[in-house]
């Protein structure tokens, strides 16, 4: 089986990760010791130096009017305040016309993706979730789109989905006879669609590995207290399963979201730098308006404006979460 | 609770993540006695480049004490390395550069000019081919690169197609052109293939074709003037070819990795436009008697205004970046690369042309699909726009073009409103 790499982010979120923990009661040193500080620095270190100054820069950079003619000493190029903000945000000019086109294209794309990945990964769990002969052999399977190297994947996929040698039309209009006309997939509308079934096929698995992992600590007596008290598989899936997956679904759903609403690698590698229209997602947008007409500084306000949309939605999603949380409880 | 706060960390973490920037790599040599150099992607692989190269930076070695490190940067990333090679003031000390860059390049100031001094120091100006030598920068100033192989787009055809359909000489005209891939589109063959979702061949494609409708994509002061009547007329005829005309495969509306070659190399299209299509016909067991090459078609009646522009100025050029520790080093390989022995013996294996003028007569370059590209650049080539913006042009624009072949091949009407909506949008993106 696969080692994710990114699940660790989420085992410590999990409900048993309370019940494993050790008891905290330790006997008190009066000397601080010093050694988990210095393990936690290099972490520490390189979270500065990858992430947060980086932004810092960003941001910085996205009050400039860092083009070409200032890219070799950008620190000194021309201070513009606000301007770059203005041009890419404003709907009504050009800029800001097309980046709310993709922000749109991108919003449609992330509820789809993290919908239809949330629901497969949680069927999929759900039926794995017994015991049965071949168990192991799905899980394993289902996790294989996780564990292949996303170049590679996608790469795949856009052999397969080209319209005259590709494998998808072949059995499409070949060999089930569902089309007449062999459509195009990576280009005009239906790129869209295109792009949609590759990033659930590839986030699915994750979604399901979370709720496995969710699953595994409902303790079975509740589904044998509620299967006594007459409840049926839906009743069960409702009243049992799906409320105490809750905190594993909140952090699932969030990840996933911010995960596909930044996604790069899957646009990037299936239509190559130009993505067509109905595609444009937004962090191919940013590149495209900052990489190839080599306008850092809008391309910088863009993304600023991107982290400041996504902070935002973070902090009414985990406001909302937490609230109900609390009358919940 | 902890939940919760973990979230919100990875949430910030991850959001973040979108602003990171991606930064330049690589090392300045350490003394005088290394160079570090980036070369493109000539020929079959980067791995076969690398083994064609070697052999002549051994050489380098011998005669100078100098060792090159050779990296071969694929087309897709080299134009973001240097880039980043520029921002950072680190990198190589000589590279090469697609030439239609030059202008883009020169304008951040890293590269080395290449002024009366200098290209005194590696021959003089008179050595290299005019024509090459006008797709190095910016009209009026230095050059920012010197020519290293030179290329021209011409027509290539399948003869045993043309000779089926009873078509006994190449097009000239594309109302000839149009005739003809009428008459070879059939059976699973088309007339033509181009490589519809490849924004820099559309680009270099609307470039010619605006030539020869009369028209500019910049102004005098280096404007861009994209939704002119004479580019919309002009990208409307080359689009049309699969629009209209119908004598181009649908499906070349996805091609962006050189399908087309493959296509014409298969005989699934009869003809290709390419620069210097040779050496790539050969790997794929095209033999040279089967195609014949010829100029690239005009239109029949020259639009008002319109040039005798049948290609653009292709090549590659090589640059010293200002940040090189030995600048004398880098000269010296400049002047090593483009010296005639190293010009015939690496033009000829890439199927290019030397970019000097000295070895133009050397039999190397005496087949006939050198012969074609040699008079096209000496007579109907231009350089494309030598401005700052010329690379987002090709961007802007070729994508344009790969957005109206998408349209086309879904069978949507390409109108000339179209087209200009199309050109407006990409102009009003360059800012």
């Amino acid at each position: 089986m696969a080692t994710p790499t990114r699940a660790p982010a989420l085992t410590g979120a999990h409900p048993g990760d309370a019940a494993a923990r050790p008891p905290a009661v330790r006997p008190r040193t009066r000397r601080r010791p010093l050694l988990p500080y210095l393990l936690l620095a290099p972490a520490l270190v390189l979270e500065l130096a990858i992430h947060v100054i980086p932004m810092f820069v960003g941001a910085f950079m996205s009050l400039q009017e860092l083009t070409r003619f200032h890219l070799r000493d950008w620190s000194g190029a021309p201070f513009v305040g606000l301007d770059n903000f203005r041009d890419v945000l404003d709907v009504d000019g050009p800029a800001g016309a097309q980046l709310l086109h993709s922000f749109w294209v991108t919003v449609a794309y992330t509820i789809a993706s993290v919908g239809l990945s949330w629901l497969l990964g949680t069927a999929a769990a759900v039926v794995l979730q017994r015991p049965f002969r071949g168990r192991a052999v799905l899980r394993a399977l289902f996790l294989t789109p996780y564990a292949l190297p996303v170049y590679t994947a996608v790469i795949t996929w856009s052999f397969l989905l080209q319209r005259d040698t590709g494998l998808v039309n072949h059995v499409l209009v070949d060999q089930l006879g569902l089309l007449d006309e062999r459509p195009f997939w990576l280009i005009g509308e239906n790129s869209f669609v295109a792009l949609l079934v590759v990033s659930v096929w590839r986030s699915w698995p994750f979604a399901f590995l979370c709720i496995m992992a969710g699953l595994q600590n409902i303790p079975t007596e509740m589904y044998e207290a509620a299967a006594i008290d007459g409840a049926g598989f839906w009743r069960r899936l409702r009243d049992v399963t799906l409320p105490m997956l809750r905190p594993v679904n909140l952090v699932l759903v969030l990840v996933l979201f911010l995960w596909t609403f930044n996604d790069f690698n899957t646009p990037y590698v299936l239509f190559g730098g130009s993505a067509p229209e109905a595609a444009d997602l937004i962090s191919i947008h940013i590149y495209r308006s900052s990489f190839e007409t080599w306008d850092f500084g809008a391309g910088s306000a863009m993304s600023v404006a991107l982290l400041l949309f996504l902070l935002a939605v973070t902090a009414v999603y985990l406001l909302i979460t937490n609230r109900r949380g609390r009358s919940h409880a | 609770m902890s939940n919760r706060y973990l979230a919100a960390a990875a949430a910030a973490v991850l959001a973040a993540g979108s602003l990171s920037a991606c930064g330049g790599s690589g090392d300045s040599p350490e003394s005088t006695k290394t160079l570090t150099y980036w070369a493109s992607n000539q020929g079959a692989s980067l791995e076969a480049d690398k083994q064609i190269l070697q052999p002549e930076l051994d050489k380098f070695e011998q005669q100078t004490g100098i060792k090159v490190n050779v990296e071969v940067v694929p087309w897709s990333d080299l134009l973001n390395r240097l880039l980043a090679a520029a921002t950072s003031g680190k990198g190589p000390d000589v590279v090469n550069i697609g030439n239609t860059w030059s202008a883009s390049l020169q304008a951040t100031g890293a590269l080395e000019e290449f002024d009366d001094a200098t290209l005194a120091e590696i021959g003089g100006r008179q050595r290299f081919v005019p024509a090459a030598l006008a797709a190095t920068g910016a009209a009026g100033k230095p050059p920012a690169a010197v020519p290293l192989y030179s290329l021209a787009y011409a027509l290539y055809y399948n003869k045993k197609a043309f000779a089926d359909a009873g078509i006994s000489a190449p097009p000239a005209t594309w109302e000839q052109l149009v005739e003809a891939g009428r008459k070879l589109t059939k059976g699973g063959r088309w007339g033509l293939a181009v490589e519809g979702a490849n924004p820099s061949e559309n680009a270099h494609h609307a470039f010619t074709f605006s030539q020869q409708y009369g028209g500019e994509w910049f102004d005098a002061a280096g404007k861009p003037t994209f939704d002119t009547p004479q580019n919309v007329a002009a990208v409307k005829r080359y689009v049309d070819l699969m629009a209209a005309d119908k004598i181009v495969n649908p499906s070349n509306a996805e091609y962006a990795q050189n399908q087309a070659v493959s296509d014409f190399a298969n005989g699934k299209a009869a003809m290709l436009l390419w620069q210097a299509a040779g050496s790539n016909l050969k790997t794929q067991n095209m033999a040279p008697d089967a195609y014949g090459v010829a100029p690239v078609p005009l239109p029949a009646s020259a639009p008002a205004g319109g040039k005798k522009v049948t290609s653009m100025v292709a090549g590659i050029n090589i640059a010293v970046f200002k940040h090189t520790k030995n600048r004398d080093g880098a000269l010296r390989f400049v002047k090593f690369m483009t010296s005639d022995e190293e010009q015939v013996a690496l033009n000829r294996t890439y199927g290019s042309l030397p970019a000097v003028s000295t070895v133009a007569a050397d039999p190397a370059f005496a087949g006939p699909e050198q012969q074609v590209l040699q008079q096209t650049l000496a007579g109907t080539a231009a350089p494309l726009p030598q401005v700052p913006d010329e690379s987002t042009f090709e961007t802007l624009v070729g994508t344009a073009i790969k957005d109206l072949f998408a349209d086309a091949a879904s069978g949507k009407p390409v109108t000339e409103q179209a087209v200009r909506t199309a050109l407006t949008q990409a102009q009003q993106q360059l800012r």
